[in-house]
């Protein structure tokens, strides 16, 4: 599939006016995270980082914990051991909303799409924390309520177009087909201009072309949005192309991290997927 | 031909972001409100006879406007936010002893405040019944707001300072004033609740169509998501809550002050939440037309079913209208849920979806 992707030039303005991330600065660290339900250890010890501006793909079996991972980073569940440092402050227990007003996003493996709105009104919703109208201002939709409504839908646009959902602009998300209420979801995901975006298997369930396009969407996103991501997804081929660093989980362990070349020959990894001999 | 939107461009968002973008649509609602403030009372003073124009007033029109605003509030709440609510009677209780105390025990307050103080006085009580809305959904959280009802009920009925020490519990509101003049005509009394229910709809469609609108349906359709998209449940639920129960509050007043003039607690009961309820679930859940829509059709079906046997020459008894009635909107509600779960108000939707490809559908 597509690798190469130019590199833009340094200092280059990004799409939605953010500057050109800098290489190598450290966005999130887990450190020694263990999370048990009961007697079932879903994480134990886990480490790893997150690199501002790449594209950080999170594999393993059914169960090795890739979705406990993301929902310790969102701050569904509290891990109760280890620490969660984002954009370089440590984190005590936080709920869902504090982590997207910290600048984490995320879209779920089932989607999680507001069904009864529209496409536009979904992914308006992304702009909540944007939109700082008070009370009494929307109630008579004056001043600075009609003047965000206005501005936040020029941005909510540019998302749409981007994502090429024009036509379904005005559509309850209720009745589209699966792959656009993914894009949709992704695009509600964007419209927070997230520092860091969490996929939980974008492309489960999609056909080829599906697949392509998403994964140019992420591309995409990750190259003019200047969004740093985490994926998780089981296509090993598209995890390859698209991820910059791979971190191998398995029963709730991490059994290798690295750069895909370096992934695809580690033996326990192969022994993970394919069984050992 | 006559509803289409052919040539109709919008060149801004704002335009496209309007409350009704199409033409015909806003000239309707012109012609309706136009009607409604002038043409109706000038039809009722001129073409028909003082009674007639009362009936009309005081038993269709001025009750229609009043359960209509209560039934918007109480689409804030479960149409737009999702939490269902049976204690709508309740805070209409609320909202009209609160008014009925301030209105006692201070008379010189004027009658639009004590209005509006009954309102605060339900926005207050919805909040504290909301926070179980918190931990609690669904079936648990009705059962909390049934438990409102009830407490409510029982309030009034027997710690007497509520009533002002009335033995049989039964209260008059003194006349309301507006501007220093007495309402006392129905014309009067029309103008002003229609006046109310004006500002209100009109308040309340803009808060739904925007931002906090988003975060109410963000919660109903799925919460979880809302949450991670940095929207606060606390916070979302309740102001719902709030608004839902200052509007219902102020209809409770409203009932109260300009049409009963006397009543007592029984006016408020769990008959009224049930009522109010199915008017926004026939009318369509999370649509302010549909509140209007609904509690009109609540409201006429029991007429129609008084008057059309008589005019077929099928003389039913009173109690056989009466078991009929019930029956009717059992099913009613039953076909509805099943059928179409987003009501009158849809229905009226797929209408002018049709109407904009009349007579050349394709």
């Amino acid at each position: 599939m597509m690798t190469v992707i130019p590199e833009p030039a340094p200092g280059e303005q990004a799409f939605l006016g953010r500057q050109v991330a800098r290489e190598a600065e450290t966005i999130l660290d887990i450190e020694n995270i263990s999370v048990a339900f009961g007697g079932v250890r879903a994480l134990t010890d886990v480490s790893f980082d997150i690199r501002r501006g790449e594209i950080r793909a999170i594999i393993g079996p059914n169960g090795a914990g890739k979705t406990t991972m993301l929902n310790c980073v969102n701050g569904f569940y509290h891990p109760a051991k280890g620490s969660i440092t984002f954009k370089g402050r440590k984190r005590a227990q936080m709920r869902p909303h504090e982590a997207a007003r910290d600048g984490i996003a995320r879209t779920f493996q089932n989607v999680a799409l507001f069904r009864g709105m529209t496409t536009l009104e979904n992914i308006m919703t992304g702009r909540a924390l944007k939109m700082r109208a008070n009370f009494w201002q929307q109630l008579v939709r004056a001043g600075k309520a009609e003047r965000e409504e206005i501005e936040n839908r020029y941005l909510v646009e540019e998302i749409i177009d981007f994502l090429q959902i024009e036509h379904i602009r005005k559509t309850q998300v209720g009745v589209l087909p699966y792959g656009l209420q993914k894009r949709v979801e992704l695009g509600r995901a964007l419209a927070m201009e997230p520092d860091l975006l969490l996929l939980d298997e974008p492309m489960a369930g999609m056909n080829l072309e599906e697949k392509g396009d998403m994964c140019r969407f992420i591309l995409e996103a990750n190259r003019h949005f200047r969004t740093t991501v985490a994926l998780i997804e089981h296509d090993i081929g598209v995890v390859m192309d698209l991820s910059d660093r791979i971190v191998v989980l398995e029963s709730g362990r991490k059994i290798a991290d690295g750069t895909p070349d370096a992934i695809k020959s580690d033996d326990r990894v192969i022994a993970a997927y394919l069984g050992s001999h | 031909m006559i509803y289409h939107e052919a040539g109709q461009f919008k060149t801004s968002y704002k335009q496209d972001m309007a409350m009704l973008p199409i033409v015909q649509d806003r000239w309707s609602v012109v012609a309706l409100v136009t009607f409604a403030v002038a043409g109706l009372p000038i039809l009722l003073a001129f073409g028909t006879d003082a009674f007639t124009s009362n009936y009309l007033y005081s038993a269709i029109l001025i009750p229609f406007l009043i359960l209509s605003l209560a039934s918007i509030g109480l689409n804030i709440l479960v149409g737009y936010c999702g939490q269902i609510s049976l204690g709508t009677g309740a805070f209409m209780a609320i909202g009209a002893y609160a008014a009925y105390n301030v209105a006692v025990r201070l008379p010189q307050v004027p009658s639009i405040l004590a209005i509006l103080c009954g309102g605060i006085a339900a926005a207050g009580a919805g909040i504290a019944f909301g926070l179980p809305s918190l931990r609690i959904k669904g079936l648990y959280l009705a059962v909390t707001t049934l438990a409102a009802q009830f407490f409510f009920d029982w309030l009034f009925l027997r710690v007497s300072w509520f009533t002002n020490g009335s033995a049989s519990g039964s209260v008059t509101a003194p006349a309301v004033e507006i501007l220093g003049i007495k309402l006392e005509s129905g014309t009067g009394k029309y103008l002003f609740v229609l006046a109310v229910v004006v500002l209100f709809s009109l308040g309340l469609k803009n808060l739904t169509r925007g931002a906090l609108g988003r975060q109410w349906m963000a919660i109903r359709d799925m919460d979880i998501a809302a949450e991670i998209i940095g929207i606060r449940p606390v916070y979302a639920k309740l102001t719902a809550f709030a608004v839902s129960s200052f509007t219902i509050g102020v209809a409770g007043a409203l009932w109260a002050f300009v049409h009963l003039g006397s009543w007592e607690p029984l006016a408020f009961s769990i008959d009224r939440s049930f009522n109010i309820l199915f008017m926004i679930i026939v009318g369509g859940l999370g649509s302010i037309l549909g509140s209007f829509l609904g509690t009109a059709f609540i409201m006429i079906l029991p007429i129609v079913l008084t008057r059309v046997p008589a005019a077929l020459g099928v003389p039913l008894s009173t109690s056989t209208i009466s078991h009929l009635e019930v029956a009717v909107f059992g099913i009613l509600i039953i076909f509805f849920l099943i059928a179409e779960p987003l009501g009158l108000a849809r229905l009226w939707l797929l209408a002018k979806e049709k109407l904009r490809i009349w007579p050349f559908p394709y």
